[in-house]
């Protein structure tokens, strides 16, 4: 009996470490770098495509997203495309990298930050394929990497929140403490602050990219501290619907997630692949392609803030769009001085823009903002 | 106060697929089987649960079928190990590996999608007349959702089933010593066939509650490890529904409190408070086995194949 036991134990230790240390890495990003080098040459050809997707494709986020761009290429060009999903971050995704190369994809997308060093391993040992990595910062001279600026967008959803909220505070449901969820909750928080001064951005750490009941129970959280308006940073719907149950409004992250929450949800910021993918496959047909850094802004398309519901606020509409407007025209950017800190001390003096350099190695909070970074 | 009252209310949310998988494990070890398949069985429970939700709109009809495909998950673990006398720990690890991937087979197209609105109105929290007006204890625990209401009643069930009727009497003796239960004329495979049958149609409800009420959608390992929690609870509780009870809640609390305390001035990580459940169950495994009661010691016949022969 006590070996019974123990071995449950055993068992339950094994476990616990199996199902708490399969978390996705942190994405880190570094600043793109433009290098001038001799192109990797593509004599015009047929392509095949292919797609490693961290998640399943209809997780109604990330995966969604990159997928519609695929979806995107193949009716826009024509080309065949292959994809595989829910692949793991490991040493899973070399082989799956390999397998898609033995079917004859000659131009691959890998579309998670955790698949970069693998990725950069394949390209070395296959240098007639392209590879293109999303969110990472490696690059080789058959392989890219792209991003988007997507703090852009999450300033204009921040209007739309600061607009609606009545209890002036808003809840961020946040998934890890590195530089790119940090500048969306900044640039976000600017963005409420800008129409409503007074309102706070309570975060809440979750540790996820995607798990729901976790997400949505953070959200709760925040509901019971007083938010009436609930953003995100994660893949899943969890913390729309829990500002949908709790009768108060969300914006959603990723795609536009209205069906899920139709009673909360105002708008969210989101990717729009299809237009960069069909630009670099059409490069690779044409023999143009060549590698590079790539972080796109709401101005090329890459990203983008989806339509407002009627649930939105009805002023946020004209306030969002003369933003918007203004931000693509470059008129105004997000991060310029005078910027404060949490303590009220100035971090980025009147006038000063923050190069993209300081952005993606953001670490602190700007005023208004309640919450740790740890 | 409304903070706490709040949290000690999501606690009670949290903790209920662990009540129903907790209870379900319970009555599986009582009749001296250790089906450690408990995951496996909540993933079967929920996603199949919701996949008949989505498709007849019905919350009865989902329930059913979430605590059909549990049952049909502990029926291999039941004839491998009843019938066919297999070790039961490495049926019950199969159990689980099978289920996670039926699951995710089963699910993939449901992934994104939405539970109906006909069964989230149902799942709706509703005021238990007159309980749900006590001040402080209404708001914790009778304004819930009928899933809630329905973990109560089971475990007071189960509880009064065990210890208060002849055939829960005659279950712990199954569970205690097959041999002499046998030579009372107890029909031990029936006895052994039922519970392990039946504590997987709770498992199975336990995962239902995840993907049609408390997420509501469904994700592939929506279960998270939580069956592994129900295993470890089921050692907390000292195989006493009504202790089960109290746990369940418990570590449902413990699951979400990191939330609560981010962001006051209390900083303590993320992961040491998932961590919590595990430390808390070891340490009540030391004092149980410490004080020697038999009131709290692990049926006696757990784990051990019966054969009529070798008595």
């Amino acid at each position: 009996m006590k070996k019974t036991i123990s071995l449950i134990f055993v068992l339950l230790l094994v476990m616990a470490i199996l199902v708490t240390g399969c978390s996705k890495p942190e994405p880190k990003q570094e600043v793109p770098k433009e290098e001038p080098k001799e192109g990797a040459k593509t004599p015009e050809k047929k392509v095949k495509v292919g797609f490693i997707y961290v998640g399943p494709i209809g997780d109604g986020g990330w995966t969604y997203a990159h997928n519609e761009g695929r979806k995107y290429i193949e009716e826009k060009l024509g080309v065949e495309t292959i994809f595989k999903e829910s692949v793991p971050e490991n040493q899973e995704s070399e082989k799956v990298l390999n397998d898609m190369i033995d079917q004859g994809a000659n131009v691959i997308f890998t579309t998670s930050f955790g698949f970069m060093d693998y990725t950069e391993k394949v390209a070395k040992q296959h240098p007639d394929v392209i590879f293109l990595h999303c969110s990472g910062y490696k690059k080789l001279d058959n392989m890219s990497n792209y991003f988007g600026r997507m703090y852009e967008p999450r300033y204009l959803s921040g209007i739309v929140a600061g607009l609606k909220t009545k209890s002036d505070t808003i809840g961020y449901v946040a998934a890890y403490e590195i530089p790119e969820v940090i500048r969306g909750i900044n640039a976000f928080t600017l963005g409420v602050r800008s129409v409503n001064p007074d309102a706070v951005v309570k975060v809440k750490w979750t540790h996820t990219w995607y798990d729901p009941a976790k997400e949505k129970e953070a959200a709760k959280a925040l509901l019971a501290e007083g938010a009436d308006v609930i953003a995100q940073h994660q893949d899943t719907p969890g913390p729309q619907q829990a500002a949908e149950e709790k009768g108060v409004w969300s914006i959603g992250y990723n795609t536009d997630m209205k069906e899920m929450a139709p009673k909360a949800y105002m708008t969210a910021p989101i990717w729009n692949w299809g237009p960069y993918y069909e630009k670099q496959v059409k490069a690779v047909m044409d023999g143009t392609w060549k590698s590079e850094s790539y972080w796109g802004s709401m101005k090329d398309g890459v990203v983008e803030l989806a339509p407002l519901t009627d649930v939105a606020p009805p002023e946020a509409k004209e306030a969002v769009e003369k933003a918007k407007a203004d931000i693509i025209a470059g008129k105004q950017k997000i991060f310029v001085g005078p910027l404060k800190d949490q303590t009220g001390a100035v971090k980025v003096a009147d006038g000063v823009v923050m190069t993209d350099e300081e952005l993606l190695s953001m670490d602190w909070f700007v005023e208004g903002v309640e919450g740790k970074i740890k | 106060m409304e903070l706490v009252t709040s949290f000690l209310a999501a606690a009670i949310v949290a903790g209920t697929p662990l009540l129903f998988a907790t209870l379900g494990e319970i009555i599986t070890e009582r009749a001296g089987n250790l089906n450690l398949g408990v995951e496996g069985m909540m993933l079967m429970g929920a996603v199949i649960g919701f996949q008949m939700g989505l498709v007849t709109g019905s919350p009865i009809m989902a329930l059913l079928a979430a605590m059909l495909a549990g049952a049909l998950g502990a029926s291999i673990f039941a004839v491998l190990t009843i019938s066919l006398r297999a070790n039961q720990v490495v049926s019950g690890l199969a159990l689980t590996i099978f289920g996670t991937g039926f699951s995710g087979f089963v699910g993939k197209e449901l992934v994104g999608q939405v539970a109906p609105d006909s069964i989230k109105m149902f799942f709706k929290p509703f005021s238990l007349p007159g309980l749900g007006n006590i001040p402080f204890l209404g708001k914790v625990f009778f304004n819930q959702d009928l899933f809630v209401y329905l973990g109560y009643l089971t475990a007071v069930i189960l509880g009064i089933y065990l210890y208060k009727t002849r055939k829960g009497l005659n279950l712990r003796a199954v569970g205690e010593n097959p041999g002499a239960a046998d030579a009372a004329s107890i029909n031990i495979n029936l006895y052994k066939y039922v519970h392990v049958l039946l504590g997987g149609a709770l498992c199975g409800l336990g995962g239902a509650y995840l993907s049609l009420v408390y997420v509501p959608a469904w994700q592939e390992n929506i279960t998270a490890g939580r069956g592994w929690i129900a295993v470890a609870l089921v050692i907390f509780a000292t195989w006493n529904p009504y202790k089960a009870l109290f746990g369940s809640y418990l570590f449902g609390g413990l699951d979400i409190i990191g939330f609560r305390i981010q962001g006051t001035d209390i900083q303590v990580s993320q992961y040491f408070i998932d961590m919590l459940p595990y430390l808390v169950t070891i340490i009540v495994l030391v004092m149980v086995s410490l004080r020697k009661s038999k009131r709290n010691a692990p049926p006696r016949g757990l784990g051990v194949p019966y054969f009529r022969e070798e008595r």
